[in-house]
């Protein structure tokens, strides 16, 4: 099936200030192949697609399309190699027509005048030969069309410059399975064609139903290039979150308590969803008990916490907080049912950099005061001192400004922000993440030590040691659905491991203790 | 019916709507000689927000117009008093113009800095500029002005004795937006200025030179506020460094009355034109009324905007809604 070799890519070195984001990383791709580039969160396969198209230049190695070598400055260089890239979220114009999205930049002219008749037929062309099964408006503009759509969209357009290698990174994370299949079809189609595609995706149903060979990266380095069909997805799952099979099976045993059960529940959902986010799911949140996410990027474990904070609307689905029927439509409301969630990303959403101590852990509740009840300044000092003391932060004094602190210190604060509202439901979202061992360690204590106080807490995190050594059960995700709940014995990272990776959903759900 | 079209129909509803009350209060208001004038008069305004329009497609927004449009009079009348050919005086006017222009887009683009700072600077900077050269109100006197543009109006109609002629102010409105038209909506620059207005990561990942299309929107902004500043010296026949305060909003509403969204990616010159034609026409029924307050027309105009505003947000959010 696969023919010679259409690009390659040998010893490519990137790194960003503070990180090396890929350490000499080679990958190859053949003509008639749909090569999947598989990885956890910053593995460096994003890095890898952007040196390739001329996003990030790279630091060293070399490339080269049809063994002529290439170094593209700019997404517009790589094209005129051949190279073609449809991101993540399309990136195509919002405002301009489906029909000069497919040729922006490359129209037709005569004396600089576009001759739009000529651009109509190219773009029609285009779009032929994906071989829709319906047919897509030229002149609809684009934000009217379906993010499917959108997609195909970008495939024409990539059609059109005669494209031979197809980049299509996280492709279908916003599709739904038929208009996932529609792709997979056309990406059969192309390579028939002999076009050589690389499929950067987290869904690992999906990686197994297209692609010929894989090639796992991890921490910026190569793990290797495998043909899809004699690599085992527990192979799979175990290469790319760094655990060798063996070795996974003889991890110790959690030390975290399970759960007792007549606690009282603060949460109970039944069927909540979001279309194109994450499918119904069923899920209870105890008092005194510390719930778990589990699930590879992207299976809709950050999702299920913006539902449950009110960023996110559900739209289908129950929810049921201390039993009345209650669905939080938006952070204010979710603060107002005793909920409290510290962002996954603290730098974007979190601190607030330039206020001090003080400011950032009497925000939230000055936020539930309302604008015009001001927290006394001896107040204020006072909850700042107790929760500085408290949760150890190491600073110079309350009014430091917190962009002067460390990472986890910065983390506590932001929890301090949250524990001085006397949340209900804590949701941690990556709660360790960039943060040093001994700091990592602390959080984890004071999650269990809020949990023996009596709070209920979502934990996430990509760290499935970090989930399972802190949980007191755990809800398996595996793209956007809950494929497992696992506490008691059958919480173990070897087991979420299996289940993640298991073909069958059925024997997962067979171990699971409902 | 597309319902992208549906801000420029609604312009367009409002401008007849304007024109036929005029007609049915005022006796002679629909005639040829007041739809010429209201071209004619104008002229400058429109001129300013063809290149404004660019400006705001683009996702910009440029303040510096009217005081290029003031600095443009009073170099023209200073060097042709000084003995300058007015023809070479506004070639010099338009190339400084262009390359003010730029200047102010190579800011934007290679520092990154927001254009409404950029162009203020630019807006300051003009103005002093013109208040060097001369402060006080200068006539042009020659023969190029009193003989040869006026030769150029050219005679349509007779209507008993006299002569209904489109003056060459009028012209040169009509040549900017036919040629902003083609070049919105005909051209590579054009259509690259719209998909940077609806998506500048977007665009850039898609090949278009970013940078480079920025710099010639503000060029092109510049190029068309100094070519409605020699439009000004033609019917006026002076120059004048403090005139035209404020203009650069009269060029904005016209924009956005016309259809151009302040947040770019949508917009149309023939749009920007009738939104010019409402504010004159709002203008003219003032003067036709002759008891009204001149500032009424401002208070309309205001109206007008939050109308139009409105309508903008509504499509937007149910464009967002399906």
């Amino acid at each position: 099936m696969s023919g010679e070799t259409l690009l390659e890519m040998r010893g490519i070195n990137k790194t960003f200030p503070g990180v090396q984001a890929l350490k000499n990383v080679n990958f190859a791709l053949r003509r008639g192949q749909i090569h999947a580039l598989m990885g956890e969160n910053g593995a460096g396969k994003s890095t890898l697609i952007k040196v390739l198209t001329g996003v990030h230049p790279g630091d060293g190695g070399a490339m080269s399309v049809e063994g002529k070598a290439i170094a593209p400055a700019s997404p517009r260089e790589a094209e005129s190699c051949g190279i073609s890239t449809v991101y993540q979220e399309v990136n195509l114009i919002p405002h301009l027509t489906v029909r000069e999205n497919i040729c922006l930049g490359r129209e037709d002219r005569f004396a600089g005048i576009i001759r739009w008749g000529r651009v109509w037929k190219r773009a029609r062309k285009a779009l032929d030969r994906l071989d829709l099964k319906f047919r897509i408006n030229l002149d609809a503009q684009l934000s009217d069309c379906s993010i499917a759509v959108q997609q195909m969209v970008a495939i024409a357009r990539a059609l059109d410059i005669d494209a031979r290698i197809l980049i299509l990174d996280e492709p279908t994370s916003s599709l739904d399975e038929a208009e996932a299949e529609e792709l997979f079809r056309i990406m059969r189609n192309l390579r028939e064609q002999g076009m050589g595609i690389v499929f950067v995706t987290h869904f690992l149903d999906q990686v197994y139903r297209v692609s010929d060979t894989i090639t796992v990266l991890r921490n910026g380095e190569l793990v290797g290039e495998f043909p899809a069909a004699s690599l085992p997805r527990l192979e799979l799952v175990s290469k790319m979150v760094g655990k060798n099979v063996d070795e996974v099976k003889k991890l110790e045993k959690r030390v975290a308590v399970t759960t007792a059960s007549g606690r009282k529940t603060v949460v109970s959902a039944r069927r909540l969803g979001r279309k194109g986010s994450i499918n119904p799911i069923d899920f209870d949140l105890k008092e005194g008990e510390v719930t778990g996410l589990a699930g590879l990027l992207g299976s809709g474990r950050s999702e299920i916490a913006n539902l449950l904070f009110g960023v996110d609307a559900a739209d289908s689905g129950e929810m049921e907080i201390d039993g009345r029927k209650a669905r939080p439509e938006s952070p204010a409301m979710a603060m107002r049912f005793g909920f409290a969630m510290l962002t996954e990303d603290r730098k974007f959403s979190g601190i607030i950099p330039n206020l001090s101590l003080r400011e950032n852990i009497i925000l939230a509740m000055q936020a539930k005061l309302g604008p015009w009840r001001k927290i006394p300044p001896r107040k204020a000092n006072e909850i700042a001192d107790q929760f500085i003391k408290a949760l150890d932060i190491k600073t110079p004094s309350r009014e430091q400004q917190l962009k002067n602190l460390s990472g986890g210190n910065q983390q506590k604060v932001i929890i301090a922000r949250w524990l001085a509202v006397h949340p209900r439901l804590l949701i941690l979202d990556e709660p360790t993440r960039g943060i040093d061992v001994g700091a990592r360690a602390e959080i984890e204590e004071l999650i269990q030590k809020l949990r023996e106080e009596g709070m209920s807490l979502l934990l996430i995190s990509s760290e499935l040691d970090e989930v399972v050594r802190n949980s007191s059960r755990v809800i398996v995700l595996r793209d956007r659905e809950k494929i497992a709940e696992l506490s008691g014995d059958n919480l173990s990272e070897q087991n979420i491991l299996h289940v993640i990776a298991s073909q069958a959903t059925e024997d997962a759900v067979k171990e699971a203790v409902q | 019916m597309n319902s992208r079209y549906l801000p420029l129909i609604i312009t367009a509803l409002v401008l007849g709507l304007l024109l036929a009350a005029g007609g049915y209060f005022f006796n002679n208001f629909l005639s040829l000689r007041v739809f010429i004038n209201l071209f004619g008069d104008n002229a400058f305004v429109g001129v300013t927000a063809v290149g404004m329009t660019f400006v705001i497609i683009s996702g910009g927004i440029d303040l510096s117009v009217a005081s290029v449009i003031a600095f443009t009079t009073i170099f023209i009348a200073q060097t042709v008093q000084d003995g300058m050919h007015p023809l070479l005086s506004m070639t010099f006017a338009l190339m400084l113009g262009l390359l003010f222009g730029a200047i102010q887009g190579w800011f934007i683009s290679s520092f990154n800095l927001p254009p409404f700072l950029v162009t203020l600077a630019g807006m300051f900077f003009a103005r002093g500029t013109g208040f060097i050269i001369n402060d006080i109100s200068l006539a042009i006197k020659h023969s190029f002005y009193s003989e040869t543009i006026r030769g150029l109006a050219i005679p349509v109609a007779k209507v008993g004795r006299a002569v209904v002629r489109i003056p060459f102010t009028a012209q040169c409105l009509i040549l900017f937006i036919i040629g902003g038209t083609l070049l919105a909506a005909f051209t590579r620059f054009g259509r690259n200025v719209y998909a940077i207005g609806s998506n500048e990561i977007s665009a850039r990942l898609m090949g278009v030179p970013v940078d480079r299309v920025k710099i010639m929107v503000y060029a092109l902004s510049g190029f068309c506020a100094t070519a409605a500043g020699c439009v000004v010296t033609f019917y006026m026949q002076s120059g004048n460094s403090s005139s035209f305060v404020g203009l650069e909003m009269d060029a904005i509403a016209a924009a956005v009355i016309g259809g151009t969204l302040l947040t770019g990616g949508v917009g149309w010159v023939a749009g920007t034109l009738m939104g010019v034609l409402i504010l004159g026409t709002i203008q003219s029924l003032i003067t036709f009324q002759g008891s009204l307050n001149n500032w009424w027309a401002k208070i309309f105009i205001g109206s007008l905007l939050f109308l139009f505003i409105s309508v903008q947000q509504l499509l937007k959010h149910r464009l967002k809604g399906r």
